[in-house]
Parts: structure tokens; sequence; C-alpha cells
């Protein structure tokens, strides 16, 4: 596997939804969560940023800390997500982000602080989740890239006068 | 020989500006790199990267109409281009209070000290003209964290007011 990066065309196209959960789909998901791990970062990555168009997305931010204090993010571990429909938003803050398929640009993206979503496991049982902060701004910067969204599509000034709420 | 320059070019504000600047390089085959433009008070302000085939004296000679007709101050320094190498900062500074002079040399004096590299700064002068506010906006790489850097600027805390908060940014 390899990212893809921006202005490759997959990276910007509607991804069709999971309909066959079979052996294969399940290798996919095992492959591309190993491969996420590879990563940088690597807290979340999404089937289009390795040119497969089809709703699947997956979330960890169990290592992920903060700040120089390396405070844990609040998170519920590692999430498959397959036709993930976030159903509810609630609240709004700005954050900055940066993609694995946007090299070398980060910036400022304004996103809901809570969410509930709907999504498939990889046997196509559906369960609902709710989520918030620093977790369900990775899921929606994913779940964007399978609608062929980027966060450049949502960027706000940098001299925008909103600050993060804590 | 193709060449940068970094290019700074100073005006009173009036429209289009930056579209016959830009067009004029652009008719002189010059490549753009990164740029921040703002108005400042009434003036217009652009600190642009530019890569032109040619030297100094070509490149001024391809803006000598526009900015006479503008009446814009052209200011170029040859620079190593240096793309590709954004450090992404992890702390943001707001300060605000009364102006009066000193806030700047303070702030950054502190903020220096506690190994705080500005990536990032605007500031701007409100309020009324008899009573005029100073609002300074800073991002940056703080090797330190977010209470030293509090620290830092808490002896300024008589004068002005000012938050420290922790840019985190997310790699999807
Ligand atoms: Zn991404």
């Amino acid at each position: 596997m390899e990212i893809l990066t921006y202005p490759d065309a997959h990276l910007k196209q509607q991804c069709a939804p999971v309909e066959t959960f079979d052996n294969e789909l399940r290798q996919f998901v095992t492959e591309l969560e190993a491969f996420m791990r590879t990563q940088p970062g690597g807290i979340g990555i999404a089937a289009p940023q390795v040119g497969r168009a089809e709703r699947v997305c997956i979330i960890d931010l169990t290592g992920m800390t903060r700040g120089k204090k390396k405070r844990p993010v609040p998170n519920q571990g590692r999430l498959i997500l397959l036709n993930p429909e976030i159903t509810e938003w609630d609240g709004y803050e700005l954050g900055r982000e940066g993609c694995m398929s946007v090299p070398d640009y980060t910036g400022n993206v304004i996103r809901a602080t809570r969410i509930n979503f709907t999504a498939d496991d990889a046997f196509g049982k559906q369960h609902e989740y709710t989520s918030e902060g620093f977790e369900a701004r990775a899921i929606q910067h994913e779940v964007d890239h399978l609608d062929g969204l980027l966060f450049l599509d949502r960027l706000v000034s940098r001299r925008t006068d909103l600050f993060q709420r804590k | 020989m193709r060449n940068w320059y970094m290019m700074a070019l100073v005006g009173k504000d009036r429209p289009g500006i930056v579209a016959e600047v830009t067009e004029a390089l652009f008719a002189a085959g010059g490549v753009l790199g990164e740029a921040s433009m703002m108005r400042l008070g009434s003036n217009f302000t652009i600190m642009m990267m530019v890569e032109i085939e040619g030297d100094e004296k070509q490149l001024c000679e391809a803006l000598q109409p526009v900015t006479e007709r503008l009446e814009l101050h052209l200011h170029l320094d040859s620079i190593d281009p240096g793309l590709h190498q954004h450090q992404i900062p992890d702390l943001r500074v707001l300060v605000y209070g009364a102006d009066r002079p000193g806030i700047v040399a303070q702030v950054t004096g502190a903020l220096a000290e506690s190994g705080f590299d500005i990536t990032d700064l605007d500031s701007q002068v409100g309020g009324d003209s008899e009573k005029p506010i100073y609002v300074l906006m800073i991002e940056g790489v703080a090797s330190a964290g977010v209470e030293v850097t509090h620290q830092a600027l808490e002896p300024l805390s008589e004068s002005v007011d000012f938050r420290v908060e922790e840019i985190e940014t997310l790699i999807g």
C-alpha cells in the first residue's frame, strides 16, 4: 500500500458503500490498519487514501497524548468504521489539521465538538457511537475522505478569531 | 540563471495592487513562492517570494511600470527559498491591553527567554484614538510547554491580559 497524495483524483471522489462483508474485505481492513500504524501520527486512515473507493475508515487515538505533559486523549480505542454515517453534530471548535495525503501543510478547520454516528463492523453489523473532542475531529476528518472531501475544503483563515474551546 | 528573491512592497492601500503586481511578475516569467500580504494602518504591505530568470535589476525593471503607477516602494533580498520545511506551531499566545510603548518587546522578550520560537505574529491597534488597545496574536513552537510559557508572561499581567493555549494538530 501507499498513500495517495493530492491532487490525485482518487481523493476527490465519492466512495461506494461496503455491500459485501467477506474475507477479502476483512483482509483489506487488517492490511489497512497495519499500514496506518506504520505512518507518522498514524491515528486515522480512510480507504480512498490508498486508492480503494469504498466507505472504510479506521481511527485509533489510544497512543495519542496532548501537550508536554503527555495527557492521554479521551478515546474509545480502535474503531473500524464501515459505512459510517454521522447523525448528529453538537457544538463547534477550531482546530489545526493536516493529512497524510496533503504533506507539509496544516491549517485551521472548524469541526463539531461532539457527534453521534452509526457504522457497520467488519461483519456487517451496525453499531451506534458517540464521540467528542479530538476523536470526534478525527472521525469527521476520515468520514470526509469517504465523500471526496479533504481538510483543504474546510480551511478557515489562520486569522480566524475563534479560539479553541477547552 | 533563475534566482529567488524576497520581495517587500509597501504603498498606500488601493484596490488592485495584488493583481497588478502579480500580473507584471507573471508576464516577466516569474514564479511565486509563499506570500503574506495585508493592510497595516492605511498601507498595503506585500512580502512575497519570487523566482525569476535574471537578477535584481531585471526584476526591478519588470515591476517598474506598476510600482511607479501605484507608488509602491520595493525592496529585494536574495534568498534561499527553503520551501517544504514548514514548522507546525504548538502554542498560541493572545495578548491584549491598553496600548503603550514596549508591549511587543516585553512579550516577545519573555517568550524568547522561555525558548518560544515565533512562527507567526500579527498585531492590531484597535479601540478609539483616545484610548487605543493593542491586540497581539502569536503562534509558535514552544520547547518548554504551556505552563512555562505562561509563567514567563506572568510578570506582565499587571499591564496586559493574556492567554496561552496549546495547538494540537491532527494528522488524519
Ligand atoms: Zn486525511
